[in-house]
């Protein structure tokens, strides 16, 4: 084989005959895959979109139309006075205000420790790192219904079960966020931060004038998710939480159920909407990135 | 003011075999000394071992009569230029080359003068407040000198900082360099696996082979007076012929096993009587313009000659004569014996 045959195969072209008829059967070909790439898109789409409509669709329906069978797919007049009704029937503010209590200090939190930890599994040597490291990998395994039991009892012991602690102090550590970071801090390069040694800097400035804004998107991405998974999280309220002082926003919203005899999944779902959107709203600001930080790969 | 001397130096990265064993060296207070070698062979480690990013496994670092074994790098009064440059991306290009000043704590009015100077200097004024990432190779490579001038160090050190830049920009930016020096005049140690670099801006080469000296002269001397067979076999382009002196028509000096000669002292014409000759078969010619280059056969060994007129085409079997004075002779080890 000559050497420009052998490109070619490299380059995974293949030396093709120029006949129109091979050339007609790769037009279909790719027709085909493109109209079953389309047809999956088009699957995934309904498979994440449907529930967000049947959501939306609920949440303006009335009571009969709740109910009807077969169900609309389409309201005509939308009731968007069960938004009200939702906001009004529940302590809609206090709610929120221990949510974001809560987000917050989780998220906090979680700078406090996840920066130092993954700082010190990437830059520096010490004991046991090894063992730490796998450690700290572990609980992201681990399934959170395996270590509810002996953390319930734990605080229970503590007397703090029915407190705003509970719901934070278990998330106050992150065992995902600790390696995606560490990740982040191992791919910036070694002259970058000798460079900087040489101009003087201090370990602390270091951290903070270079190393952390370079690290910025994956910070980003784990603020967010964070902020998403505690504003979202339902069960763990649920089971630590028994009275309205505490309770946030989902286990409150649950509350929906009950403001009326008979149906009221429209109300809930109208609650679930009013819930939602600081998420929506805070992923559109943060999608830039998000997406940087699954991309960024450093600079050259 | 500073001379840098090693003294002893060797040098493994953990429980690897040794990379330098021994070194000693002395680089002259502004002087620009450029470490010269194959690619492996130990530049960067040695200038790595001068700014204390690296430490030497044992030996004597001194500045002037200073011993910096334990001055850590921040402390030493270098800058460092890096290949890649390294520079912050985050930050703007005023930023990165105020940062040392800034943590240095110099005021303010003194930066910004300072800053002034070198960009303009330098000519990135343009560029201050862009992002290093929006700005052209040659630019970033101004940046990061900029931000090792600003500094007013005692010594530069530069690890190969013209590689990742095309032909032109390298020649120009060469150019630059060595008005910088003679205009800062202080000591500049520069790295690179690039002879014709080293030749154009050294006043001192340190040629070094598998972590040893192979020779320390200037320029010109290193070119003229090869020191071994590596040295001469290492300058030019191309490089000096360095063949067997068992097929040599005149008699050599005692012990001497290789004969060296620069392919622009091959002649086509016999001058003197006692002239080496050798007999070869031409097998290529290459115009570069104001030069011909010619390569020819003598059984398995290469010959190049260098002709400075394009009417120069041998072909065929012919005779290549060299005078007396223009051959260098080697021993069995590939030193230099005189005659
Ligand atoms: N951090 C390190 N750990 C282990 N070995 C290393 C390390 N850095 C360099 N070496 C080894 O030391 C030797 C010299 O490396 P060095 O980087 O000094 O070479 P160099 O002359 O600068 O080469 P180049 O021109 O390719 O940059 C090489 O064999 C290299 O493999
Ligand atoms: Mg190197």
């Amino acid at each position: 084989m000559s050497t420009k045959d052998l490109t070619a195969v490299r380059r995974g072209v293949g030396i093709r005959p120029k006949t129109s008829a091979r050339s007609a059967i790769n037009i279909t070909k790719k027709v085909v895959t493109g109209f079953l790439y389309a047809i999956g898109i088009i699957f995934l789409l309904l498979v994440f979109l449907v529930p967000v409509y049947w959501m939306v669709l609920t949440a303006v329906e009335s009571a009969n139309q709740v109910v009807q069978n077969p169900p609309l797919f389409w309201v005509s007049a939308p009731q968007w006075d069960n938004f009200v009704k939702a906001f009004e029937s529940i302590d809609f503010w206090h709610y929120t205000k221990n949510s974001l209590i809560v987000t917050f200090s989780v998220m906090i939190l979680q700078f406090i420790t996840v920066i130092p930890a993954a700082y010190a599994f990437a830059r520096y040597r010490f004991k046991g790192k090894k063992i730490l490291f796998s450690i700290t990998l572990l609980t992201m395994m681990l399934p959170a219904q395996l270590t509810f039991l002996p953390v319930y009892l734990m605080f229970a012991r503590l007397k703090l079960i029915n407190n705003i602690m509970t719901l934070i102090l278990p998330f106050g550590a992150s065992g995902f966020g600790i390696f995606m970071l560490r990740q982040s801090f191992m791919q910036i390069p070694e002259e970058i931060l000798e460079a900087a040694r040489l101009d003087k800097a201090s370990e602390f400035t270091i951290i903070r004038r270079i190393m952390l804004p370079m690290a910025l998107p994956t910070i980003a991405m784990l603020a967010l998710f964070t902020f998403i998974t505690t504003w979202n999280d339902y069960y763990w309220p649920l089971v630590m939480t028994t009275t309205d002082e505490v309770q946030t926003l989902p286990v409150g919203i649950t509350g929906l159920q009950n403001i009326e005899v008979g149906i009221t999944q429209h109300y809930v779902m109208a609650g679930n909407i009013l819930m939602i959107l600081p998420v929506v709203i805070v992923f559109l600001i943060a999608q830039k990135q998000i997406i940087k930080a699954f991309t960024y790969t450093g600079e050259k | 003011m500073s001379s840098i001397i090693l003294q002893n130096i060797d040098k493994a990265y953990g429980k690897n075999a040794p990379v330098i064993e021994n070194l000693n060296l002395e680089i002259k207070d502004k002087s620009f000394t450029v470490l010269l070698g194959p690619s492996g062979c130990g530049k960067s480690t040695i200038l790595r071992m001068i700014a204390g990013l690296e430490a030497q496994t044992s030996g004597t670092i001194l500045f002037d009569d200073e011993d910096m074994t334990n001055v850590p790098p921040e402390n030493r009064d270098i800058a460092f230029v890096f290949q890649n440059y390294a520079l912050y991306p985050t930050m703007t290009v005023r930023g990165n080359i105020e940062f040392g000043l800034k943590n240095r704590k110099i005021p303010k009015a003194e930066i910004a003068a300072r800053v002034e100077e070198v960009c303009s200097l330098l000519d990135i004024s343009e560029y201050l407040n862009r992002k290093p990432q929006n700005l052209s190779g040659g630019q970033r490579q101004r940046v990061a000198l900029a931000r090792a001038m600003v500094k007013k160090p005692d010594i530069f050190l530069m690890d190969e900082p013209l590689s990742n830049l095309d032909a032109k920009l390298r020649n120009q930016i060469r150019t630059d360099l060595i008005a910088l020096h003679k205009r800062l005049n202080t000591t500049f140690v520069y790295v690179t696996h690039d002879q014709v670099e080293a030749m154009s801006m050294a006043t001192d080469i340190v040629l070094l082979n598998k972590g040893k000296v192979m020779q320390m002269s200037s320029p010109a001397e290193m070119y003229k007076q090869p020191r071994n067979v590596f040295s001469a076999k290492f300058i030019g382009t191309p490089a000096m012929n360095v063949i067997s002196s068992g097929k040599s028509n005149i008699s050599v000096p005692q012990g001497c096993a290789y004969v060296g000669f620069r392919p622009e002292n091959v002649m086509l014409e016999k001058k003197n009587n006692d002239d080496f000759c050798i007999s070869c078969d031409v097998a290529s010619t290459e115009m570069l313009g104001a030069e011909t280059v010619i390569k020819a056969l003598s059984g398995d060994e290469i010959i190049f000659m260098r002709a400075f007129t394009s009417a120069c085409r041998p072909e065929g079997r012919q005779n290549f004569y060299v005078e007396r004075a223009n051959l260098c002779y080697f021993n069995e080890q590939e030193e230099r014996i005189y005659e």
